[in-house]
């Protein structure tokens, strides 16, 4: 079976989800445990980093060894160990990392260094191969950018929050509205009942690049709350989250649009916690419908952080000779390239 | 028995590689604060010129905290996945023992030492015996002058060990006169050397699964959440979805 097949061990811990997969050929799922910490960072309505890192390390074993158990494969089996080494929170992808490094070398295995974002992905690579050129919207509680690859293996960043995550902005309005962490979900669901009556900005939607923000909505959204509250007056809940939501979506639509413009992909990726989000895939389905253009979302049970979406992009880096060796440390604030800038 | 040691709990990093008590290979760093880079590099250079291949070894010993949060996790998960992956056994002993074992005069107390800032200690007493240092106080968390308090019921020579010691020196002296002891240059750093031969007397941890750092501390968020809700807590906050 060996060097015919890739089989690789795969762990996540980049926040707050131990998570440890085995990927066969980059295209099988044999196995891909999530553990998550949500019910505890709700005591506190967010992740606090300690805490999860504290999580990582009474799990990572358990995951490790469900992993490798339910997959029904063992370490002699195996042709990589591939690991996220960031973006993310820098205790947490320790854990991961450091874990990563002891079964590489402890079975002599290579070792595979994944950008998160990368992995996000992929997640899109299991139902069918990415097709290329490809521009993908990662969009998550950390991370909101534009994607561009040009073939396989190439990721330039064409775009990305300026401040806050558009997950990261749920969160924050769902506090006001008394949703605990994660709110988007729920204000999802809320978005879907009520409508867009309060106008909120859409920053930088008409700018002529592929940025985002989403700190003025939260701020606009937050005022708008609290003025209503000095007044006594009360505002339809659904209405809020309508407005709100309408608003996200018409900034990430409307740039990945722009984006498309640009950069004429054959496939266009939803990705990313926030790739879960409805009213954003149905939008995304009404406009690419327009478009001669794939539209390929993530599978929703990949669209959290997971371990099987980091060995899914580490089976295609690693033919692409991505390589670690015990030396690799966490990289909390990993990036992509940057796309060349055009003149202007 | 082939033994890797190690204690990454403060700034020192130290790994060692053993033979029984035969010391086939150790190193130190106090230059560096990355351990989770030099760590697993450091280890798999000295398992290398000791001549073994990971699969040689029988046992992993580690310091398992008190210490930095950071530094504690870099070890104990080296130990714990290394133990697991391997089928071999595990050990894990305190960060405060192990730099007690630097001190060797039987009947002799010691007080390892931790700096954890605001004049607060990571501390515990120990006694030296002919099987190792024995806890006389437990390794707690403590202000400094909480911990004085503590020591004042022993009328007799006190080591303090670990380079923080430095920090409290003038208060130390001051206040014990001359039952302040310390020691000298690298009896103030972890030794992995003789973390690993006092860890191959102990007995292996029994659930690999459930070894974590001794952090000797909640996080911030969690005891300000456990005031608010008192006697809540208990269930488990983690699941596999």
């Amino acid at each position: 079976m060996k060097n015919e097949n890739s089989l690789i061990l795969s762990f996540e811990t980049s926040c707050d989800e131990t998570s440890v997969a085995v990927i066969k050929n980059g295209k099988e799922i044999l196995s891909n445990i999530v553990a998550t910490q949500i019910k505890s960072h709700q005591r506190f309505g967010g992740v606090v980093p300690e805490v999860a890192s504290r999580h990582h390390i009474e799990q990572i074993t358990i995951c490790l060894n469900d992993a490798l158990q339910k997959a029904g494969v063992t370490y002699s089996d195996l042709t990589g160990v591939a690991i996220t080494y960031g973006p993310g929170l820098v205790g947490s992808l320790l854990v991961g990392i450091t874990a990563a490094k002891v079964v590489a070398w402890a079975h002599q295995l290579p070792l595979i260094p994944v950008n998160h974002i990368a992995g996000h992905i992929y997640a899109t690579n299991f139902d069918h191969p990415i097709e290329f050129p490809a521009l993908a919207l990662v969009v998550s509680g950390g991370h909101t950018e534009l994607v561009w690859m040009p073939k396989e293996g190439e990721f330039k960043i064409i775009g990305e929050t300026r401040d806050d995550a558009a997950g990261e902005t749920y969160d924050k309005i769902g506090r006001v509205l008394g949703i605990n962490y994660p709110a988007g979900p729920q204000v999802d669901q809320m978005a879907h009942l009520g409508h867009d009556t309060f106008a909120f900005p859409r920053a930088m939607e008409k700018n002529d690049n592929f940025d985002f923000s989403f700190s003025g909505l939260k701020s606009a959204f937050i005022n708008t709350v609290h003025h209503a509250d000095q007044i006594n007056a009360t505002l339809d809940k659904n209405d809020l989250a309508t407005s709100f939501q309408q608003a996200v979506i018409d900034v990430l639509v409307s740039k990945a649009m722009r984006a498309l413009d640009k950069y004429p992909a054959k496939e266009f990726i939803l990705a990313g916690g926030v790739a879960a989000n409805r009213g954003l895939r149905e939008r995304l389905d009404q406009e690419l419908e327009k478009r001669d253009v794939e539209f390929v979302k993530a599978p929703l049970k990949l669209c959290g952080d997971n371990a099987a979406m980091i060995g899914a992009a580490a089976e295609m880096l690693q033919r692409h000779g991505a390589k670690a060796d015990m030396s690799l440390n966490a990289n909390p604030g990993l990036e992509f390239e940057w796309a060349e800038n055009e003149e202007e | 028995m082939k033994v890797l040691a190690l204690d990454t709990s403060n700034r020192p990093l130290s790994v060692s590689v053993l033979n029984y008590d035969k010391v086939l290979a150790t190193t130190t760093i106090t230059t560096q604060r990355k351990h989770a880079a030099y760590a697993m590099q450091t280890i798999e250079d000295l398992v290398k010129v000791a001549k073994l291949k990971p699969s040689d070894l029988d046992r992993v010993v580690v310091a398992q905290g008190p210490g930095s949060y950071t530094g504690l996790r870099v070890a104990v998960t080296i130990g714990k996945v290394l133990s697991d992956t391997l089928k071999i056994d595990l050990v894990g002993i305190s960060s405060l023992l192990a730099l007690s074992l630097n001190v060797e005069k039987e009947g002799q107390l010691v007080a390892p030492t931790f700096d954890a800032r605001n004049d607060i200690l990571f501390t515990g007493l120990y006694r030296i015996t002919s099987n190792g240092p024995k806890s006389v106080l437990p390794d707690q968390h403590i202000s400094f002058e909480e911990w004085l308090k503590q020591l004042d019921q022993f009328d007799e020579s006190i080591v303090f060990v670990g380079e923080d010691v430095a920090n409290f020196k003038a208060r130390l002296q001051a206040h014990f006169g001359t039952n302040f002891k310390s020691v000298v240059g690298i009896d103030n750093l972890p030794q992995a050397a003789r973390i690993g031969i006092y860890g191959e007397q102990q007995r292996p941890v029994s659930d690999i699964d459930t070894f974590v750092p001794d952090y000797l501390r909640l996080t911030q968020a969690e005891s300000d959440w456990q005031k608010l809700h008192p006697g809540e807590g208990h269930e488990s906050y983690v699941e596999q979805v």
